[in-house]
């Protein structure tokens, strides 16, 4: 059974002028982890936005948990959870005020809100905070404790907007493996986000999306195999880079590629780090010492590139549209 | 009955807020009382009033009416505030009542009147300020101010939404408010004006309130200008049409620009 599903959507903002999605169709089987990928402005937020039934699309249809998100926003609401790319929790008040505030806006009771706030804190490791305001928390805290708030009823649906945009990598380690948790708990999950890495490391499936429409989609590696998976990169001396282009291009199997400036010779490679030894064996035994070395993994410019033709470049206008403050469309 | 459940969670997070950021309320405080302080002791000894107890008694209700006034302003920036920080998806995104959050706020910002009303009452009474109408009447006074300052919150909230960020709405509220309360008979006569300044002093509700409670404290009006218009006669039933006509406008209003604030 699909738990997502989202048809034609289009919404336009400024009167038709800027198109935030344009078309989109998209669905999410039960318990599974759908990623949508794109670069700023592709309508990743007003995708989410919408089927959270925070903003009406110009047409289209789109269903949560098999509800009508148009027809039926407040049954909606009761079924899903948001977490958005803001930390949206009171920076003034403490973790745990805003857990027992947000536990009893679901009409959970002051009790059973306390009891849900303290176990939330707990499992996302934030008890010790909890009675210290927001704003002396980390950037990783915040999301965490806004995730916790999306929590408190236990969502069939969960809508994760770009969950770890801003974080460094060890709150974006920290988010991620609260987020693996979650999805071995059965929920039905579509996060967005501008990383490849990240989509690689939660989804089971992934849309690409760019302007406002899926441009591809399948499975992590279905969408790697398309980019041509990894890249072997090696700087060496000057008078060594013939040799070297000749021992990548052999072992590697594709033509190899240089950039003068940098030095640098590199190829794709589709056996990873064996490829990466291979090459560094042939290199010592011909005497030849790379200055560095390494494997690049395709990064949302290399899947960009590859599906598109030209790099994720950002739309600046629209991600005012769709992440300040958002003006009212007349239709 | 639960859409009040919801009303009465988000008042008691405005209350808490006061509690955890007590400047807050110190500084809506400190204002009110400065006004007090200064125009009774800077403008006090050369406004003459012929008035028993001195410029004070007229002072006061212009000041409680100023400071209700500014009410528009704290609710519109906090609102706008809640906005920017993303509060309000959140909010929206809940199986609540989707009004709850502005009743909570335009509810909890009352609250807040009604302690700095009663610390600016204290400060009037300090300096000589001494309502002679008996304490019903004061009582009746001061629930027309929360009237007001209830009124002018839910016109705060659409002002709030409209704007773009918590700083323009501030400064914006003041610009409405601030000509609005001294283009009336809040601290001095409005016969001393240029004759189209004083009819619209005259309607102004400013005006009609600050009479109103003059006429509620026991004084007689005597700010008022040209003796027999409709609002000078009639201050307080002026006061009470145009608080209906500002609710019956802003609270469906707001409310609906609230629910579609996304979109």
């Amino acid at each position: 059974m699909k738990s997502v599903i989202a048809e034609d959507l289009v919404k336009t903002y400024r009167n038709g002028a800027v198109r935030a999605l344009d078309h989109l169709s998209l669905d999410v089987e039960e318990g599974t982890v759908l990623s949508v990928l794109g670069p700023n402005g592709a309508g990743k937020t007003t995708c989410v936005r919408i089927l959270a039934t925070l903003l009406k699309p110009d047409s289209g249809r789109a269903m949560v948990g098999g509800i009508d998100v148009i027809k039926h926003p407040d049954k909606v609401r009761e079924v899903i959870g948001l977490s958005g790319q803001y930390a949206a929790v009171d920076e003034i008040l403490t973790g745990w005020d805003n857990l027992v505030m947000f536990g009893q806006l679901y009409h959970l009771g002051k009790k059973a809100s306390i009891a849900r706030a303290e176990e939330l804190l707990e499992r996302f490791s934030l008890t010790e905070s909890a009675k210290r305001p927001i704003k002396t928390y980390s950037g990783g805290m915040r999301r965490r404790l806004d995730l916790a708030a999306s929590l408190i009823v236990k969502p069939k649906v969960l809508f994760l907007d770009e969950p770890t945009t801003g974080l460094d990598p060890r709150g974006r380690q920290e988010m991620w493996s609260v987020i693996e948790e979650l999805v071995k708990g059965g929920v039905t999950l579509l996060l967005t986000t501008q990383y490849l890495e990240e989509a690689d490391q939660l989804a089971d499936e992934i849309a690409v999306i760019d302007h406002g429409k899926v441009i591809a989609r399948g499975t992590s590696d279905a969408l790697k195999k398309q980019v041509g998976g990894e890249r072997l990169e090696i700087v060496v001396e000057s008078q060594n880079i013939a040799k070297t282009m000749e021992v990548v291009a052999t072992i590697s199997g594709n033509k190899a590629t240089l950039d003068e400036g940098l030095r640098m010779i590199s190829a794709p490679v589709s056996t990873g780090a064996t490829a990466l030894i291979e090459t560094l064996r042939s290199l010592d035994s011909a005497g030849i010492h790379p200055l560095d070395v390494g494997l690049k993994r395709p990064s949302l410019d290399d899947v960009f590139l590859s599906l598109t033709g030209h790099a994720a470049e950002e739309k600046k206008e629209e991600e005012v549209a769709t992440t300040g403050r958002r003006k009212k469309a007349k239709k | 009955m639960s859409a009040f459940k919801d009303t009465m969670i988000i008042t008691q997070r405005q209350l808490r807020l006061l509690t955890r950021v007590p400047e807050v309320l110190i500084f809506s405080t400190i204002q009110p009382v400065m006004f007090v302080l200064l125009f009774r002791y800077v403008f006090g000894g050369s406004i003459s009033t012929g008035q028993p107890g001195g410029y004070v008694q007229l002072l006061m209700p212009g000041i409680f009416v100023q400071t209700v006034a500014f009410t528009l302003a704290g609710t519109a920036s906090g609102l706008a505030e809640d906005m920017k920080k993303g509060l309000i998806d959140r909010f929206r995104s809940l199986p609540i009542s989707q009004s709850a959050l502005v009743m909570g706020r335009t509810l909890g910002d009352s609250l807040l009147n009604i302690v700095v009303l009663a610390v600016m009452g204290i400060a009037g009474y300090v300096v000589g300020w001494r309502p002679t109408s008996g304490a019903l009447n004061v009582a009746i006074g001061f629930i027309f101010l929360l009237l007001f300052g209830y009124a002018l919150s839910w016109v705060g909230i659409f002002v709030g939404l409209s704007a773009k960020d918590a700083r323009v709405v501030q400064n914006v509220s003041f610009i409405v408010t601030f000509p609005l309360t001294f283009l009336s008979n809040a601290f001095a006569p409005t016969t001393g004006m240029p004759r189209a300044l004083q009819y619209f002093a005259e309607w102004n509700p400013v005006s009609t309130m600050v009479a109103g409670c003059r006429e509620l404290f026991g004084l007689e009006n005597q700010f008022g200008a040209t003796a027999g218009s409709f609002p000078s006669e009639n201050p307080l039933l002026t006061s009470f049409l145009y608080m209906l006509v500002i609710m019956a406008i802003f609270i469906p209003v707001s409310v609906r620009k609230y629910k579609r604030s996304a979109d």
